[in-house]
């Protein structure tokens, strides 16, 4: 693994990241800044990460060619899906959840407290405190624990406790705040195992650096077949940890085109959308300087996505820092657009996409008409669609 | 000397640092609110920007901030608060407030139009000195103070940095934990208290989870001022609060030696 310029050392990329926490909070970043380095070069750290990737998660994943997908749209362009959607509990998020959670050992640290959006990561943490022999405590939204009630379950039955957060409108956002609530009153004997690229130094890093396994792969993968570099990266943006994941051992790659496709919602015109990046203005929320969803007195907007696990209004510095230097785009599609990208992969390639991953597939759907002979294009698939399946029935029956 | 400094300067006991969220339950009520506190022995008033997602703290200033958002408060109408009450008052005041609001606002019309309303200094908890660099440049030219907070678990040598950039006074947290009301504190406040007096000449202040007289009383013995926010914000709540809350001072303050 290459040392790279971003972030510096007080956490930032260009303008964006930083540390802005509680006093109390400041020893457990500095500790975790420490541990995480010492980590990064222990060869026995990075041993018992990558055999419990490969054994316990199932690395790698599958790069797989979706030739019924990239026909049924008119493409002359290959289409790839990388195929995070087959790794245990469901998601990417557990490539990160196993890093920390092994480093959460190595600090000695008694307690594993995290947020859930869709649940993908509650499920992953929970799942990784099982195999750890940790005590997991899970937040997550109302709104969300209603809407994704089959990820609570697993998560209770992993053996981790799922508490409420935010009232009955409580989404990420709120998961997140009563995440650090309690890391403010447990910070001693308990790590907070956040699941995305944002939060204070070092999180945005250290998330990316777990999951920058997924374009390594990717990477080698092209290579051994094709013996070259894909034209299009493509992932969902919410916090953006699986997108970040893929794009990072290509930032170089000046001739790959990164793409981030945020939750366009219901409307963008319309506020009723998380388009963080389209559409947000830069401020300081969740522990970093990063692009923000807010109102003209700098108080946090209240988003909105189809998918849980997109519909939080802020998002990791490191995108904000691709998108300011022109070194990714950023778009965004609509909740339809998203449940129709459901639908068409389910029917063309016998795959059900979560409906995270579903928006970078809307986007892929759209671009594909225009994409050139030979062309490689690599969609992030980043997790399977079961948790989504009575959203998806309501709105199709909602529909006919 | 700035308006803080001088209160610890001239003070014969602890003081009491009453917090009260801007806006709850109305504005006008705020006002009245810090001008009853004045004349009730209240030394120092720390006034809080409401902000829609305030991580140190607990449920009861959480539900305050709530409130105030809903009454529409924003920066501009604290200040304006501010404006009135110094009308009638000289007692010290400082806003204490989350980073975004304020970043949004713009650092130095924050600092200009703080300074010209008459607020003293600022408290903001989610921006440590690291990051404070530029609000620094704007509020130090204009005699503000920026307040800093340590917690019970910041090492010393950082214990040391904190107290050297924190202006008026240096603020401890007593518990690990957010904001609001407990039955009992941790032990060993007097260890930190003295640990904390190795390496810092202004004056300390603690706040965090002191309701009761007794909780009062006792840390009054141990710093120079004492902060309590939570259980304010309660006594504004009822309907008898021009007479619940100057009993409630008078009560802290009569434990304070």
């Amino acid at each position: 693994m290459t040392d790279d310029m971003v972030p510096d050392e007080k956490g930032y990329f260009g303008s964006f990241g930083g540390r802005f926490v509680p006093e109390i909070l400041a020893p457990a970043l500095d500790e975790l800044t420490e541990a995480y380095r010492q980590a990064k070069k222990d060869p026995d750290f990075q041993r018992e990460l990558y055999r419990l990737l490969a054994e316990w998660a199932g690395r790698p994943t599958p790069l797989y060619e979706a030739v019924n997908f990239a026909e049924k749209l008119g493409s002359k362009a290959r289409i790839f899906l990388k195929r995070e959607d087959l790794l245990h509990t469901g998601a990417h998020k557990i490539n990160n959840v196993l890093g920390q959670g092994l480093l959460a050992v190595k600090m000695g640290k008694k307690r594993i407290i995290a947020e859930t959006g869709a649940g993908q990561h509650g499920v992953a943490v929970a799942a990784v405190c099982a195999m750890l022999k940790m005590e997991c405590v899970i937040y997550m939204g109302e709104k969300d624990m209603a809407r994704q009630s089959p990820n609570v379950a697993r998560m209770q039955l992993l053996g981790a406790e799922v508490k409420p957060a935010g009232g009955e409108n409580g989404t990420l956002k709120e998961a997140v705040n009563e995440a650090f609530r309690d890391w403010v009153a447990s910070v001693r004997e308990t790590h907070y195992l956040l699941g995305s690229v944002v939060g204070p130094h070092p999180f945005p890093m250290m998330v990316r650096d777990f999951q920058s396994v997924i374009g390594r792969e990717v990477k080698e993968q092209l290579k051994t077949r094709y013996n070259r570099l894909p034209d299009y990266l493509i992932a969902c943006v919410g916090g953006g940890s699986n997108a970040m994941g893929l794009f990072y051992p290509f930032v170089k790659e000046q001739t790959v085109k990164m793409v981030g496709v945020e939750a366009g919602g219901q409307d963008p015109a319309s506020g009723r959308h998380a388009a963080t990046l389209s559409m947000g203005r830069p401020g300081v929320f969740h522990g970093a300087r990063s692009l923000l969803l807010q109102d003209a007195d700098g108080n946090i907007a209240e988003v909105h996505s189809i998918s849980a696990g997109l519909d939080y209004p802020g998002v990791g510095p490191e995108h904000s820092y691709l998108k300011e230097s022109g070194r990714a785009d950023y778009t965004a599609v609509l909740d339809k657009e998203a449940l129709q990208a459901v639908e068409f992969l389910s029917l063309t390639e016998g795959i059900i996409p979560a409906l995270e991953s579903a928006h970078a597939l809307a986007y892929t759907m759209k671009l594909a008409p225009s994409l050139k002979e030979g062309q490689i294009v690599v969609v992030n698939l980043s997790g399977r669609g079961d948790k989504d399946l009575e959203i998806i029935r309501e709105q199709m029956e909602g529909k006919r | 000397m700035s308006r803080i400094s001088s209160v610890f300067d001239n003070k014969k006991g602890t003081l009491l640092i009453p917090y009260l969220t801007a806006g709850y339950p109305s504005l006008q009520e705020t006002v009245e609110a810090v001008l009853l506190l004045e004349k009730s022995g209240a030394d120092i008033i720390e006034l809080g920007i409401p902000f829609s997602d305030p991580l140190v703290d607990g449920v009861t200033i959480q539900q305050a901030a709530n409130k105030a958002l809903q009454n529409g408060v924003n920066i501009k109408m604290c200040i304006n608060a501010v404006r009135l009450i110094r009308k009638s008052s000289s007692i010290p005041l400082i806003f204490m407030g989350y980073y975004n609001p304020i970043l949004q606002y713009g650092l130095e019309d924050f600092c200009a139009d703080s300074s010209s309303a008459g607020v003293d200094g600022f408290i903001i908890p989610d921006l440590p000195p690291e990051e404070a660099g530029m609000l620094e440049k704007s509020a130090f030219s204009r005699g503000l103070d920026l307040i800093y907070l340590v917690a019970p678990n910041t090492p010393d040598e950082r214990v040391k940095y904190i107290a050297e950039r924190s202006r008026g006074f240096l603020y401890l947290v007593s518990v690990e934990g957010v904001t609001g009301m407990r039955e009992s504190l941790p032990p060993g406040l007097p260890e930190f208290v003295k640990r904390v007096k190795k390496h810092a000449s202004l004056p300390l202040c603690m706040g965090f989870g002191i309701s009761t007289k007794e909780q009062a009383g006792r840390i009054a013995q141990l710093v120079d001022g004492v902060i309590v926010g939570s259980s304010i914000i309660c006594h504004l709540s009822g309907k008898n609060w021009r007479t619940a809350l100057p009993a409630y001072v008078h009560e802290l303050k009569s434990h304070f030696r």
